[in-house]
């Protein structure tokens, strides 16, 4: 088969052997989101504590393409700070966005660099971009909670 | 008496597809292998070339004018509308142009939400409105809507484990309380062929209405509304090798001028005072405004075309494939059929789930080589999770489909088995 474009190795190993998969606790926030074309969804927990992302745990199913981006995902920002987390969530919302006209940066989105081809297909960048999409939701409102809760 | 069988022997497939420009492509250096038909077919080029002579040599608003060529558009359109008619056994007045089937039923649903106490089509609390669990989110969502507006209860008729409907609640389900039975002819997803007998003679026992989703129907197998015994039928014309953003709502004459119109504006009219408005009687009651002019030609010239060639020949064609394939996929193992494995009461819509691979890369990789198919939940999510699937691969035949092609997707699967799985 010849769209190893698409489905670059790394891609494949994340999928068949999903880093962090699995719901577990103790968590802030628990989100679930699914993608209305396809049907995927995902169910995605945060534990935020100092500013820092503690962990993410998920279980959900899909395609190779969102299962692999949320394995990605995880080793990203497990461990981040928050701030920097988002950063690298933004340079990856650019890559998917780019229809293949972006050089992803190594040092910022690692494996995550693998994707790069999947933006060129528009009908698979709502798959690549569900997990990011469901921990920058989970996150956002586990920071929200807990500035409430200090104030 | 002897019953006149369609002569496939002589189903020139080679001189179908010479009448569909697209069918000469590629797609990644690889013959295109368009099944995805079920999703939206190929256009000939007798349609494409009845659009543009009449945009071209006649085109004008209709039913507005008395220059001469607001008369020959209006003669075009007019003459369509009793094409389509006798496409379907119908009367002219009957056939109400919609953009598409999704327009076509949220006509009907809106209508009876807009109709007074008293009225025939009015429904409140306690009334019921029945669908079954294989419908397209289009023959769904608007009766859903319509509940939630009228305070009516929705019911459902629920399926069986090998995707037919389950009609062993059929007289529970369909009770005097119904007030309309909207059910689907040829599932989307399954291929499912529904016995519409059955349910047309449940809901007149207890006087509900019926209403008949075509779409994946009237494209493939000849449809006599009058003989289906249903009061409202749809179709939509890009289906049936037609133009996108033309439909049909067929409904019985004295129903149709009896309901309340849908969307109000110019045609529709009556006499209009600043004080109020009467209204046209069908079908121009329904039409508000400029309508699709050359869509509704192209549709004609579709129907002629399908005529042409014989829906009882086309029918029988994709049997044929529909076999080959359900055959096929049985033989390779490893692949699952979702809806009814054997071609009695179906259509040429096959889903199937291949063992561990995920049906959104099942279509890359058959993209890969030069294959359409659609995967997804096919607007009709309920049946998904009816059969524990978040989504499905489905490949669907018509009348230019050729069994060496059937033959291109069965190897395709095996590709994609060796590929995912090594």
């Amino acid at each position: 088969m010849s769209n190893e474009s698409l489905y670059q190795e790394i891609i494949l190993d994340h999928y068949r052997n999903p880093h962090h998969s699995g719901l577990r606790d103790p968590y802030d926030v628990e989100v679930h989101h699914v993608n209305p074309t396809c049907g995927d969804e995902v169910t995605l927990r945060v534990q935020v504590a100092g500013g820092v992302v503690q962990d993410v745990s998920y279980d959900g199913q899909g395609c190779s393409i969102s299962q692999a981006s949320t394995s990605v995902m995880t080793d990203l920002v497990i461990g981040r700070g928050v701030e920097q987390a988002m950063q690298t969530s933004e340079a990856f919302l650019a890559l998917m966005q780019s229809r293949g006209q972006l050089e992803p940066d190594e040092d910022v989105l690692e494996d995550g660099i693998a994707f790069a081809g999947v933006s060129r297909y528009p009908a698979r960048v709502k798959c690549a971009l569900l997990g990011w999409m469901a921990w920058k939701d989970a996150t956002a409102q586990a920071v929200a909670a807990s500035a409430g809760g200090a104030s | 008496m002897t019953a006149v069988l369609p002569d496939l022997a002589n189903y020139d497939v080679d001189a179908v597809r010479a009448d569909f420009p697209i069918l000469t492509r590629e797609v990644f250096g690889r013959p295109l292998v368009y099944l995805d038909n079920a999703s939206s077919s190929q256009k000939p080029r007798q349609v494409l070339d009845a659009e543009r002579s009449f945009v071209e040599q006649h085109y004008s608003n209709v039913h507005r004018g008395v220059h001469t060529l607001s008369q020959e558009a209006t003669d075009a359109y007019e003459s369509a509308r009793s094409t389509v008619a006798a496409f379907l056994g119908a009367r002219h007045e009957e056939v109400v142009f919609t953009k598409n089937a999704t327009e076509a039923y949220n006509l009907v649903a809106h209508s009876f939400g807009n109709a007074p106490a008293g009225s025939p089509f009015h429904l409140g609390p306690g009334d019921e409105v029945c669908v079954t669990e294989m419908e397209h989110h289009s023959n769904l969502v608007p009766w859903q809507m319509l509940c939630e507006r009228t305070g009516a209860t929705l019911r459902w008729l629920p399926l069986t484990d090998d995707g037919r409907l389950d009609l062993t609640d059929l007289d529970t389900l369909v009770n005097e309380r119904t007030r309309i039975l909207a059910f689907v002819h040829i599932s989307n997803i399954l291929g499912t062929a529904n016995p519409v007998d059955v349910l047309v003679a449940r809901a007149r026992e207890v006087g509900a209405f019926t209403l008949l989703d075509g779409a994946q129907s009237a494209p493939h197998q000849s449809v006599d509304v009058t003989a289906l015994g249903v009061d409202f039928f749809a179709l939509t014309g890009h289906k049936m090798l037609a133009p996108s953003g033309i439909g049909v709502l067929w409904g019985r004459k004295e129903l149709l001028d009896a309901m309340p119109p849908f969307m109000g504006g110019g045609s529709m009219i009556e006499v209009v005072q600043m004080s109020g408005s009467t209204y046209a009687p069908a079908p121009e009651r329904f039409e508000a405004g400029t309508p699709m002019i050359s869509q509704a030609v192209g549709l004609a010239a579709a129907c002629d075309y399908l005529s042409a060639v014989g829906l009882d020949r086309i029918a029988a064609h994709e049997r044929a494939l529909t076999a080959q394939l359900i055959d096929g996929i049985r033989a390779l193992g490893g692949v699952r059929v979702i809806g009814p494995d054997t071609i009695e009461m179906r259509g040429a819509a096959v889903s199937f789930a291949i063992d561990d691979v995920h049906p959104h890369d099942v279509g890359q990789s058959l993209d890969e080589l030069g294959i359409a198919v659609r995967v997804g939940h096919h607007c009709a999510f309920p049946v998904c999770r009816r059969y524990g699937v978040a989504a499905t691969t489905r490949a669907s035949s018509y009348l230019y489909t050729t069994a060496a092609e059937i033959d291109v997707l069965l190897e395709g699967i095996v590709t994609v088995q060796r590929f995912w799985r090594r």
